[in-house]
């Protein structure tokens, strides 16, 4: 593997950060060294603090004149060799949509973190939504492949950004960190380790750039100036990038590695925490994000009045856990799924699970309390 | 393509895709010619182009890095390769609509950030690949696919809009005048800050059809008797200039 470790550039220790805080920060330990952004609540703390901490020198920060110039700047950087990520919300995510399709086709690793607001539209500017579950991954046109991780503290803020980071690397993909507004604004106390382990790109000169007979399908990536001369188009394109737009082999040979070089490795991506899987269970809770801190509250609750409840955490969203929903969902009579949206991960549940698969979505600009999860939950079992 | 820049050129790369008599190719030869009297270093310069028949122009043909991008979106594309990597000559190459009409905001705020970028704009005054539809350019009265009637709509004048939003080195040329196109290009590269050559690419297939200037030479032709020098210019009334494009450098820079 190509991790290597290194120290901690921020002070290790215990602090009181709030989402947003440490995101910024777990960036900059991953070796984020490149930050363009565009103003837009509830992520703009994230693009302050970085700005802040790039003026001491060690990364280029750069506000762009909106979301669009934001990425296609960011993936510019990426090809010129550096860590880079934009953040935003919703609305400034949907502007993103087509350069994160460019970045897919063009293998550039990039990482884009969302706070998800309410939406559709302008929505609610302030409160909290899930709603871009399935925007991150079907956003852009085509077919095309990317990580979503989903963080439901402000330790895993800190900690799914190091991944993130190391993962659009490694694999050459859009990476993602899919936060709730609540997780964005959230105070708590997050522990710094010592040291970060970070994956840097492969370099090879003079091998082909996009095809690779290699395990696993990820070709090296040089960067501009490195005399590889370089050509890099969003067209379909050959190994060496030339374009082929009218060859029905050259793209279906790139947009099938594209699909595989991220599905075949999913067993290594797809990251998944479970709450007493073990027991034959008369429900299940699926959740993520926010709402899994809610979830976790009414399982346990319930599991103390002797229900045989169990949860499962989906850390990732995209590649989508169906290998372990398919798996879990042989023990349990129910699978139960609350969403800060219309259902989105929920019919994900659905095309994997053998079980009844119940919905609870709520779409309010308030995060679900446990309460409602606890009472939904003792009506449906 | 004189043989002599043969080495600029990739060499897998045996024909270009320009249509017959297309502003594009010679273009693309003075842009090569302005590199190697500045003997630039292709190991360490970046194209940059956006959509559309001239972003075609560095790529995939120039042997050296290059980025073809979105539509609308090579200026802050380049603008993040050259943030980042500064050692970096970045030139973006792209056509009237993909850097002026959609990526018309990109084009002002680079100009105002004064990022050290050179943007070259092959100006044909119409979406040439898309079937010849109007532009943001394309003159008043201009025949097009979507004004069968005539362009209802004044065209930017892209040099005074670029000068007022703050660019370091801002020049209008057309292919009919290659040593000043290649002299615009070799000053704005060495413009430290935001450069702007306004290159006029006469397009015979999608323009010329239309208009009654039904062959090369005679879009080449009209184009030549349009332009007219800015000193030239100074002494004609508005009446004089109307129908007439200005040419020369509107903001030196500091070259
Ligand atoms: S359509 Fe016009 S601009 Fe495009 S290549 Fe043909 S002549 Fe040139």
């Amino acid at each position: 593997m190509r991790y290597r470790v290194v120290q901690s550039i921020f002070p290790p220790g215990n602090y009181y950060f709030s989402g947003n805080e440490a995101v910024a920060e777990g960036a900059i330990a991953a070796g984020c060294r490149y930050y363009a952004g565009y103003p837009i609540t509830p992520s703009s703390e994230i693009m302050e603090r970085i700005s802040v901490r790039f003026q001491k020198g060690g990364g280029v920060f750069i506000q762009m004149e909106d979301e669009i110039g934001s990425i296609c700047s960011v993936i510019g950087a990426s090809w010129a060799g550096a860590k880079a990520m934009t953040a935003t919300s919703g609305p400034g995510f949907s502007l993103m949509m087509e350069a994160i399709g460019y970045a897919a086709f063009t293998e550039t690793p990039i990482v884009v973190v969302d706070i998800q607001r309410a939406g559709p539209g302008t929505g609610q500017a302030t409160r909290v939504g899930s709603g871009d579950v399935m925007q991150t991954k079907w956003g852009s046109h085509g077919d095309y492949q990317v990580i979503a991780h989903s963080p439901w503290s402000v330790q895993e803020m800190y900690d799914f950004i190091i991944k993130a980071f190391n993962m659009a690397e490694q694999y050459r993909v859009p990476s993602f960190v899919l936060a709730d507004e609540a997780v964005g604004h959230l105070r708590e106390k997050i522990v710094i380790k010592e040291t970060v382990e970070v994956c840097d790109r492969v370099k090879r000169p003079g091998a082909a750039p996009f095809d690779t007979e290699e395990e696993g399908g990820i070709p090296p990536m040089p960067s501009f100036g490195e005399g590889e001369r370089l050509l890099v188009t969003g067209s379909t394109h050959d190994a060496y990038g030339f374009r082929k737009t009218d060859d029905p082999n050259v793209h279906a040979r790139l947009v099938s590695r594209l699909h595989k070089k991220v599905m075949d490795h999913r067993d290594e991506i797809v990251d998944v925490e479970g709450y007493y899987l073990d027991d034959d269970l008369e429900g299940l809770v699926v959740s993520y994000g926010f709402t899994a801190r809610s979830a976790l509250f009414a399982v346990q609750r319930l599991r103390s009045d002797g229900v045989r409840v169990g949860m499962m955490r989906l850390k990732t969203l995209w590649p989508f856990a169906d290998r372990v929903v398919a798996e879990v969902s042989k023990r349990t009579k129910k699978i139960f799924v609350p969403e800060m949206n219309m259902g989105q991960v929920a019919g994900e549940v659905m095309k994997y699970a053998c079980c009844e698969v119940i919905t609870y979505n709520q779409t309010n600009g308030e995060v679900i309390h446990p309460h409602t999860i606890l009472e939904e939950m003792r009506r449906i079992l | 393509m004189a043989r002599d820049l043969e080495e600029y050129l990739r060499p897998e790369v045996q024909t270009t895709p320009f249509c017959p008599g297309c502003g594009h190719g010679i273009l693309m030869g003075l842009l090569l010619r302005a590199v190697d009297e500045l003997a630039l270093d292709m190991d360490r310069v970046l194209f940059v182009s956006g959509i559309g028949c001239a972003a075609w122009i560095p790529s995939p043909h120039f042997n050296a890095d290059t980025l073809h991008t979105l539509h609308g979106r090579a200026i802050p594309f380049a603008t993040g390769a050259k943030l980042f990597n500064p050692e970096l000559t970045t030139i973006v190459v792209s056509g009237d609509g993909d850097l002026t009409s959609i990526g018309g905001n990109h084009l002002i705020h680079a100009a105002r950030r004064n990022i050290d970028l050179t943007v070259i704009c092959a100006n044909n005054m119409i979406y040439g690949m898309t079937g010849g539809q109007v532009a943001s350019t394309s003159p008043l009265g201009a025949l097009t696919s979507t004004t069968m009637e005539g362009n209802i709509y004044r065209p930017f004048d892209l040099c005074k809009l670029v000068k007022a939003a703050g660019a370091a080195y801002v020049a209008r040329f057309s292919v009919t005048q290659p040593l000043s196109v290649i002299s615009a290009i070799k000053k704005g590269i060495n413009t430290e800050g935001f450069s702007f050559i306004e290159v006029l690419s006469p397009c015979p297939i999608q323009f010329g059809r239309r208009n009654r200037l039904d062959t090369p030479a005679a879009i080449v032709e009209r184009l030549h008797e349009q332009c007219i020098s800015l000193e030239e210019a100074g002494v004609l009334s508005p009446e004089e200039l109307e129908d007439r494009i200005i040419t020369g450098e509107f903001v030196h820079g500091g070259a």
